[in-house]
């Protein structure tokens, strides 16, 4: 056996099972959307532009995706940002790993579980019933916009400090030294050398909140309570109670076009930015 | 700056605990502390439903981490000795399958599944002599395992390609200018110098499978999973009992990831 046959026979299983399980149901995805509802739900086949016709109808579901999607993004990385700047700055080496796998550690248990307990904190018996005990009455918290922020914030921050920390553990301290060697200020060192060196992690941290964030169902699911829903609860409904799975289908070719562009426009910025900044570089 | 860390952590850690908390309350009552007991662990591990659920759950991880370790392996090593468009393909599709939502597997999964057995089903009752005898496809179990093989396997081939790149092509080399047969080399010189990596990927997809919700969801069909109870028990309303199964959950995922630390530390060592 040749050496191009062993690899092929060790890529025959996976590749079989990718076909299987993902390029095919995604063509069925494709194909359904240029269908028609059955009677009694499910797809009949046909050529039609109806559904993407149809597409404003879950025009809410797209804008409240694509508003607090990008904000809870944005608290994340500004909520993140300290910590992480903390752990790899100014935290004794002896201490770094150890705090740095508690930020991690709620990441990996259930984030059905950690929504939940916010359920719990935010709903009627949580924090507006201590609220009312020092005067302030009726604060509705729970399936509100807010509510979804804290739950998106508080799922996705662990990820999100993760590759900050990274880039700022790699950054050179003698920079750091250098820069205040020749007289700059801390705040002018943060902003001048710091800030700009750490910005490949808040962009890796950012995008995979984001990408992550665009298929969210849970947290709108449990702290928006069907008043704040996400693009993913629209393809619940459509595809588990109305059996519409040609709308459906249509819906899901868009959030999937949707997040390409966003992410294609987000990754050229950045792309821009670090160019502009080896330019300031070179300038100076 | 300390104390925002301080901050932070208990940001992160305070619905954790509330959970754990509550979950040995005596009260009924989810929200008001009614004195200490472990009664409802009890309850729930005396439940039949939630029994049910955990082993499918288990089952599931498990099995679905197992092959996607193998499999996903099998092609990290294919595609590191190889180049050209085959390689290419192949991380688009690995991409592909890490980039788009778990929602949208889950769906996709889900209608090609419900159609293809459509199709298959009455052709395969055909076959058969005794009609009632003829094996059908149904949504359960093996197709919630095959959509997380699916997945996971792509993040085994990533860890798995990534740790292959660090190791020492020399080794190799060396192993078949001794006259090696391939397999042996492999054995002998690459598995044990990708095995962490091979661990790690298994954990990983043991832990995305157990708490997956959105795809299990899709097409889990009429079997239950533990995050799948979860979440329709939570619709029914807050009990302490969803609060001691979320407190074993997290303890259990806990000890996982120590366990995972201290035989990848003592990997190193060695």
């Amino acid at each position: 056996m040749t050496q191009r046959e062993r690899n092929w026979l060790l890529l025959a299983p996976a590749a079989a099972w990718f076909f299987v399980m993902l390029i095919l149901p995604l063509s069925f995805v494709f194909v359904f959307s240029f269908g028609e509802r059955g009677d009694a739900g499910g797809y009949v086949p046909a050529f039609t532009f109806e559904q993407y016709a149809n597409l404003p109808a879950r025009f809410a579901a797209f804008k409240n995706t694509l508003i607090l999607a990008p904000l809870g993004t944005l608290a994340a990385m500004l909520i993140a940002y300290p910590l992480a700047y903390q752990l790899a700055v100014r935290t004794d080496p002896k201490w770094r790993l150890i705090l740095l796998v508690l930020v991690i550690v709620p990441f990996w248990t259930s984030i059905l579980i950690r929504s939940y307990a916010w359920l719990f904190i935010l709903g009627g018996q949580g924090i507006p019933r201590l609220l009312d005990f020092i005067g302030i009455e009726d604060v509705r918290l729970i399936y509100t916009p807010f509510a979804v922020l804290i739950g998106i914030i508080y799922g996705y921050l662990p990820l999100m400090v993760f590759p900050i920390y990274v880039a700022l553990d790699r950054l050179d301290k003698r920079l750091l030294e250098a820069s205040a060697d020749l007289g700059a200020r801390p705040m002018t060192t943060f902003f001048r050398v710091t800030l700009p060196m750490s910005i490949p992690g808040m962009a890796t941290g950012c995008m995979l909140v984001f990408i992550l964030l665009m298929g969210e169902f849970l947290i709108p699911a449990l702290l928006g309570g069907g008043k704040v829903f996400f693009v993913g609860n629209a393809l619940v409904d459509l595809f588990l109670q109305s059996r519409n799975w040609a709308f459906g289908s249509a819906v899901a070719m868009m959030l999937i076009v949707v997040m390409l562009v966003t992410v294609t426009v987000y990754m050229r910025l950045i792309a821009r930015l670090n160019t502009q900044r080896d330019d300031d570089v070179a300038l100076m | 700056m300390r104390i925002y860390a301080f901050c932070v952590y208990l940001f992160l850690y305070t619905p954790i605990g509330i959970i754990a908390l509550f979950s040995f309350n005596a009260g009924r009552h989810a929200s008001q502390f009614q004195g200490f007991s472990v009664k409802w662990y009890g309850r729930a591990l005396n439940n039949p439903f939630v029994m049910e659920a955990l082993e499918n759950s288990l089952m599931i991880a498990f099995t679905s981490a197992a092959l996607a370790s193998i499999i996903g392996t099998m092609a990290a090593v294919g595609l590191h000795s190889m180049r050209g468009p085959v390689r290419a393909i192949f991380d688009a599709v690995i991409y592909i399958a890490i980039m788009i939502p778990g929602i949208v597997i889950g769906i996709a999964t889900l209608i090609a599944l419900v159609t293809v057995f459509d199709v298959v089903n009455p052709w395969l009752a055909g076959l058969w002599a005794d009609a009632e005898a003829a094996p059908q496809f149904s949504m359960g179990r093996g197709s919630v395992i095959a959509a997380h093989t699916m997945f996971t396997m792509a993040l085994v081939v990533v860890i798995v390609r990534a740790r292959l790149s660090t190791v020492e092509g020399a080794l190799m080399e060396a192993s078949a200018d001794l006259y090696a047969p391939p397999w042996v080399t492999f054995r002998r010189i690459t598995l044990p110098l990708i095995a962490p990596a091979i661990f790690a990927g298994f954990l990983l997809a043991f832990t995305f499978s157990f708490d997956d919700f959105i795809i299990a969801f899709f097409v889990a069909g009429s079997e239950t999973t533990l995050p799948i109870y979860i979440f329709s028990s939570i619709r029914r309303g807050v009990t302490p009992e969803i609060n001691a199964i979320g407190t074993m959950v997290m303890a259990a995922s806990l000890i996982l990831l120590i366990v995972a630390q201290l035989i990848l530390r003592r990997d190193k060592k060695t």
